[in-house]
């Protein structure tokens, strides 16, 4: 039970994959790894979710956290390929109308 | 003869055995005929309140354990969750729950307080009672049958 995360820049893009389950176990490690990113103005951060298996509300305060001081630094947060599942998540709790997030499916921009 | 099969699981109240509740709690869903979404809701609002004991019940200098429940019926399952630390005050904690509302400004999101609302709205039914020294959650959720009764006839032509 464990949670991965890998970045790989792309000009003011940087992409984040993140795959495994996120609860309370694992959230802090998430956590962790989204703070070694360097936030700058401009910036945009998307968060490729579509191999997390398991979340629950520890990973939503995680993204809730980290989308904060995305916003602060005046960069911008993307979260995409999210399953049926997790979008409902986002949308039962409101965070969909907060944070920008994308379902998976649909042919993404991102390389 | 009991209309249920009860089954209990006793783990140290720390965050790697979250993951194992959980599972475990999938795999008697299975037996009582929940779809997969049903089950996967389950594994959410079970999360949540094994959760908030290794979150809140007990001090960082103390061992503490859960207690989970699950009472397995021919039409719907319970979970209990039971800790014996601290109390909390529902009312006061369920007053600062919610979903997040769209002109909430953005400096002063919760990160936190969705896990009892998660557990409301994923199940169908959700209390929680203070004993003495420590916080038991009752949850049930239901298994949706079609909605035609057993002794209908059926029409004929």
């Amino acid at each position: 039970m464990n949670v991965n995360v890998q970045f790989r820049e792309d000009g003011d893009m940087l992409l984040g994959y993140i795959e495994g389950e996120i609860d309370t176990y694992t959230a802090p490690i998430l956590r962790d790894e989204l703070e070694l990113i360097h936030l700058s103005e401009g910036l945009l951060v998307e968060l490729d979710l579509s191999n997390v298996n398991y979340m629950d509300s520890t990973g939503l305060g995680v993204f809730v956290a980290f989308y904060k001081k995305v916003v602060k630094e005046n960069a911008s947060l993307k979260l995409v390929n999210l399953s049926a599942r997790l979008t409902r998540l986002f949308e039962i709790t409101g965070l969909s109308e907060l944070m920008e997030i994308e379902k998976g499916g649909a042919t993404n921009a991102s390389i | 003869m009991r209309a249920f099969d009860y089954i209990e699981i006793r783990v140290p109240a720390k965050p790697q055995y979250v993951s194992v509740i959980r599972l475990t709690v999938s795999g008697l869903a299975s037996r009582v005929g929940f779809s997969y979404d049903e089950i996967e809701d389950m594994k959410i609002a079970v999360s949540e309140a094994v959760t908030n004991v290794v979150q809140h019940a007990y001090g960082i200098n103390e061992d503490g354990e859960i207690v989970i429940g699950v009472g397995l019926y021919t039409d719907k399952l319970e979970v209990m969750v039971s800790d014996y630390g601290h109390s909390f005050n529902f009312e006061e904690i369920k007053s600062q729950i919610g979903p997040y509302q769209e002109d909430e400004s953005v400096e002063l999101l919760r990160e936190g307080g969705l896990g009892l609302y998660l557990m409301e709205t994923l199940m169908d039914e959700v209390r929680v009672n203070n004993n003495e020294g420590g916080v038991t959650v009752f949850t049930t959720k239901y298994v949706t049958r079609e909605q035609v009764k057993d002794n209908v006839k059926s029409i004929t032509t």
